[in-house]
């Protein structure tokens, strides 16, 4: 709590000594050990001690990869094959590596969804909120500087794609695009400095979670119940060693899962193409970014329109952008006074929708966006010719063998006819992802700002104490 | 402080003797321990550059009285064809009198057939007190011994690449190596 | 629990996704019949006498054309690989890897001392021998075609998970249409013209197979421009450059074994898997004692942590 008294008494001669001089193992103490902590959080709120986990083990990791990877076009793909196969162990740090960008990304999800349904964002917590922004952003910079550096294919044409998103910006756009690349293309220059960056930003996500935790301990943690601690020894246990053995318990169950990935499949979340040394005149049949950048992707792809003067490249990523941009100043569009989900019905359901939503967004941006989802009618075929008098026409055919006969008729009066196929109309991944694109950015722009104000809250307690007493209606019980 | 919360400090002081927090504690502590063998281990040779630790030598081309230096594995080594002279130089060397005592033959392999040939003497040529390369007769100065000088701290090796006078405490190393045939011989680091 | 369920439900959606996405236009790779040794959990080796029938598949029929330029020939005697020996730790020792690395002479790394390139026998420590100086002219050689590098070609192949890569490779080599299913006809040009015809289920019609190009049916592509037929129900599949290989009997197994398409298609995948990942031994050996460790570290945290909480309210 803010202002909560230190409880730390040097019990030595030493630390007395170097507490009056540099009181570190004081703040350690404060901060982790005595720290006062609600005592209702539950399993969601272990996950901001396993991304910990995860950003030690990709910097330690990275590390050791550092040691042995080569910055150059020509020797990228080598190195990388020369850390699985000749470097003692070398095959584990990078799986592991690999592996651990997914499993962060996975855990700064579930972190990121239970801070929206818990209101983790609201007063007194915004800065927090939009430092954990800050950290997400840095996380998907990390990311994708560093799927550059094994120089496959997808490496390649990734940031290619990428880079070249930033060529949408009107007037500068071009000139920060080659000044990104350092040059006219994704070349040598650019994977040396795409390197120095990705072993750059790691330590400033490390300096503002430094930010994210001080933030954090001035207010507090919120809990599931949203309400604020009243009174610190009936509501809160100290972080040790109540939370560390839980969070404890929470990590190592995490790294189960992580060891799964890492020793039976630590390919399956990437692309195979990258395992294809990238080649800059071929690029690959179906171009997607890793896993955790789909649901941007998917919105990025799902504006094919112009509005107004912004073109749809343009506009396309002014959405992409503005879908993390919002995350900033959420704090300010949730008009609720009421911070947890759990008491508000309504809004608990258009929450579901809206982790749905990303998900299927993730699923749209894996696919190709004209891709029937759901095919309305069969495909026709359609025989288009130009008889000898010069007259054009085209007829429909169900079957294939009455548009061969009658493109074969047309042929032999002379005319020149040719066939194709014409797609039924379908809903495909594009129209999803444009319908959930919409939803996405309604959540934020008008269900929150004006759910919070009609909405009537159901069952909040009055403090911690007395939800886990369970004194509060059994009804309101939350559905976890 | 009050009264309550001191008890329940007590209470978790007294847990944290029990077995099972004991148990957890040493098991993750143990796991750590494994977790930093490969974070040590990677930074040992890799199979590539320990498999390219060797290198055969064509040594019917050096001059009499020069030598030639290759590099295995990025380390250097003298290969010297010596002159009769300094064979017998090496040769009559009173014991005693050396830093580390060692006869030249010693620090010879044999041939194929088994007999020395004292001719060409395999030395490394990392100097032993801070590792750089002497300098021998092709760069014009052999040092007071007649074989290498080490142009660092002034280390002074005999023509059997022994340590007389300078702050090296040892000789310049025999490597391991062979003679395949009689003039081509395999160096192995 | 909601939320779980909710996550459940979203993330078997982007299963379904992700798989209809890997359909793509080519005839989904096959594992063989009993799977692949090295697929099975925990900790499926390769099958070593396999691999080794591999090798020598590589040697006689692949290696006149793809390079496998990440591997060098020690790596055959090295631990987990097809001719690794108890006997010799250090693989530049094992007698069976030096005679195998002599038999290729490759160009020397230093000029000799003319100055002037030159070739010698491999050792052990050298990479495997390339079959062409550059692209050019590998492309030169083979009609414009780059045989790919088999290095890492069941990584770059399937989509990640165990095996995958190695089916690809064990489908299409193994997946060509019978010889006397390619028919022969005059063109108007008076040149041959091949094709195949089809006549199973919706997929009827006849798919024009162009001078030095093969139809595979596990080769991502599109015979569009080929097919004769209706263009809604195309043959799945596309054209590559390679000739189908491995007919029967196309090398003798010094182990006896018979050498049929499939046998011998089996083993180079076999091979090529263990080539694209040699550490994969290692790596399967581990999963189980790491996994073990960790359960058991979860379960000594739980019964900590239901000790410390157990008068705690929450």
């Amino acid at each position: 709590m803010s202002g909560h008294e230190s409880t730390y008494k040097p019990a030595s001669g030493f630390t007395k000594w170097l507490d009056s001089r540099l009181p570190i193992i004081r703040l350690a103490h404060d901060s982790f050990v005595d720290f006062p902590t609600p005592k209702n959080l539950n399993y969601w709120y272990t996950f901001g001690g396993i991304l910990a986990i995860c950003l030690a083990i990709q910097i330690i990791t990275g590390v050791v990869l550092a040691m042995h990877y080569t910055a150059s076009v020509s020797e990228a793909f080598g190195s990388v094959e020369r850390i699985m196969r000749d470097v003692p162990f070398g095959w584990l740090v990078r799986n592991i590596h690999m592996v651990g960008a997914s499993m962060f990304f996975l855990a700064v999800y579930v972190h990121m969804f239970r801070g929206l349904y818990y209101g983790s964002y609201k007063a007194p917590r915004e800065v927090l909120w939009i430092l954990g922004c800050v950290i997400f952003l840095l996380m998907m910079a990390t990311a994708f500087l560093g799927y550059m550096l094994p120089w496959g294919q997808m490496s390649l044409h990734g940031a290619n794609v990428i880079i070249n998103l930033f060529g949408a910006i009107p007037l500068v756009g071009e000139g920060i695009q080659s000044w990104l690349m350092g040059g006219p293309s994704v070349g040598n220059q650019t994977l040396n400095r795409f390197f120095s960056l990705h072993y750059l930003l790691p330590f400033m996500i490390a300096g503002v979670v430094i930010l994210h935790i001080w933030a954090l301990h001035v207010p507090g943690n919120n809990n599931p119940t949203g309400v604020e601690v009243q009174d610190v020894k009936k509501d809160t246990i100290p972080f040790h060693p109540y939370y560390t053995v839980k969070d404890g318990f929470a990590i190592v169950v995490f790294l189960m899962i992580f060891a799964v990935f890492v020793f039976y499949a630590p390919n399956v979340l990437g692309h195979a193409d990258n395992f294809i040394e990238a080649n800059p005149l071929v690029t690959p049949a179906q171009i997607v970014p890793e896993w955790y950048l789909l649901p941007f992707y998917a919105i990025l792809r799902a504006i094919t329109f112009d509005l107004g003067p912004i073109d749809a490249k343009l506009l396309g990523v002014l959405f992409m952008f503005g879908s993390i941009a919002v995350l900033f100043v959420l704090p300010w569009l949730d008009t609720a006074k009421t911070k947890s989900m759990r008491y508000r019905p309504v809004a608990k359901q258009f929450f579901f929708g809206f982790v749905i939503s990303c998900l299927l967004l993730g699923w749209c941006g894996a696919s190709n966006p004209d891709d029937p989802l759901i095919a309305m009618g069969e495909d026709k075929l359609i025989v288009s010719y130009i008889d000898t008098a010069g007259l054009e026409g085209t007829r429909t055919f169900d079957e294939y063998e009455a548009a061969a006969e009658f493109r074969d008729e047309q042929q032999a009066a002379g005319a020149t006819a040719s066939m194709a196929v014409k797609k039924a109309p379908a809903f495909t991944f594009k129209i999803l992802s444009q319908i959930l694109t919409a939803y996405y950015f309604a959540y934020f722009l008008l269900i929150l700002p004006i759910l919070g104000l009609r909405e009537k809250p159901k069952g909040e307690p009055d403090s911690i104490h007395k939800s886990v007493l369970g004194d509060h209606a059994p009804a309101a019980v939350p559905a976890e | 402080m009050s009264d309550s919360n001191t008890t329940a400090h007590e209470a978790v002081d007294e847990e944290r003797r029990d077995f099972i927090h004991i148990a957890a504690g040493a098991a993750a502590v143990a796991g750590a321990g494994l977790v930093a063998y490969p974070l040590v281990d990677q930074m040992n040779a890799a199979g590539d550059t320990k498999a390219a630790s060797s290198l055969e030598v064509d040594i019917s081309k050096i001059p009499l009285g020069g030598e030639i230096r290759v590099l295995i594995g990025g380390k250097p080594f003298f290969l010297r064809h010596r002159t009769v002279a300094e064979i017998s130089a090496a040769a009559s060397v009173v014991m005693s009198k050396l830093p580390d005592p060692e006869t030249d033959e010693d620090r010879l392999e044999p041939l194929p057939d088994g007999t020395l040939n004292p001719a060409i003497l395999v030395t490394s040529g990392a100097c032993t007190h801070l590792g750089c390369v002497p300098v021998g007769p092709a760069q014009g100065a052999v040092g007071d011994y007649g074989g290498w000088y080490c142009p660092c701290h002034g280390s002074h090796y005999d023509t059997s690449g022994r340590i007389r006078k300078g702050p090296a405490p040892k000789n310049l190393p025999v490597p391991e190596y062979e003679y395949v045939t009689p003039t081509v011989v395999k160096i192995s680091l | 629990m909601t939320i779980f369920r909710t996550l459940l439900v979203g993330l078997g959606a982007m299963a379904l996704g992700l798989s209809a996405h890997a359909a793509g236009g080519s005839k989904h790779a096959e594992a063989p019949e009993g799977g692949w040794s090295f697929a099975k959990v925990p900790a499926g080796q390769i099958d070593k006498e396999s691999a080794q029938r591999g090798f020598q598949v590589y040697k006689e029929v692949c290696a006149s054309c793809h390079g496998l330029k990440l591997l060098s020939y020690r790596n055959l005697g090295e631990k987990g690989g097809p001719f690794y020996d108890d006997a010799y730790p250090n693989a530049n020792d094992n007698p069976l890897v030096k005679a195998i690395a002599a038999e290729d002479e490759i160009l020397a790394l230093e000029p000799d001392e003319s100055g002037d390139p030159f070739y010698r026998p491999a050792r052990p420590s050298d990479r495997f021998r390339s079959p062409y100086p550059n692209d050019q002219a590998a492309r030169a050689a083979n009609g414009g075609a780059l045989p790919p590098d088999l290095s890492v070609i069941t990584k770059a192949r399937g989509h990640g998970a165990e095996g995958q890569g190695a089916s690809y490779v064990y489908s299409l080599l193994s997946g060509y249409p019978d010889a006397e299913k390619i028919k022969s006809k005059k063109g108007d040009d008076g040149l041959n013209i091949n094709y195949i015809e089809f006549d199973k289920g919706e997929v009827v019609g006849t798919l024009l197979q162009p001078t030095g190009q093969y139809y595979n049916p596990y080769m991502p592509g599109d015979v569009t421009a080929q097919w004769a037929g209706d263009p809604r129900h195309k043959p799945y599949g596309g054209f590559l450059a390679m000739a189908p290989q491995l007919p029967e009997g196309r090398v003798e197994y010094m182990d006896g074994t018979e050498a049929t398409t499939e046998q011998m298609a089996y083993d180079v995948a076999q091979f090529l898997h263990w080539a694209g990942d040699p550490k994969q031994g290692q790596r399967k050996s581990l999963a189980l004692p790491v996994l073990i460790y960790l359960l058991l570290l979860t379960i000594l945290l739980w019964f900590s942590y239901k000790r410390i909480w157990r008068n705690v309210k929450h």
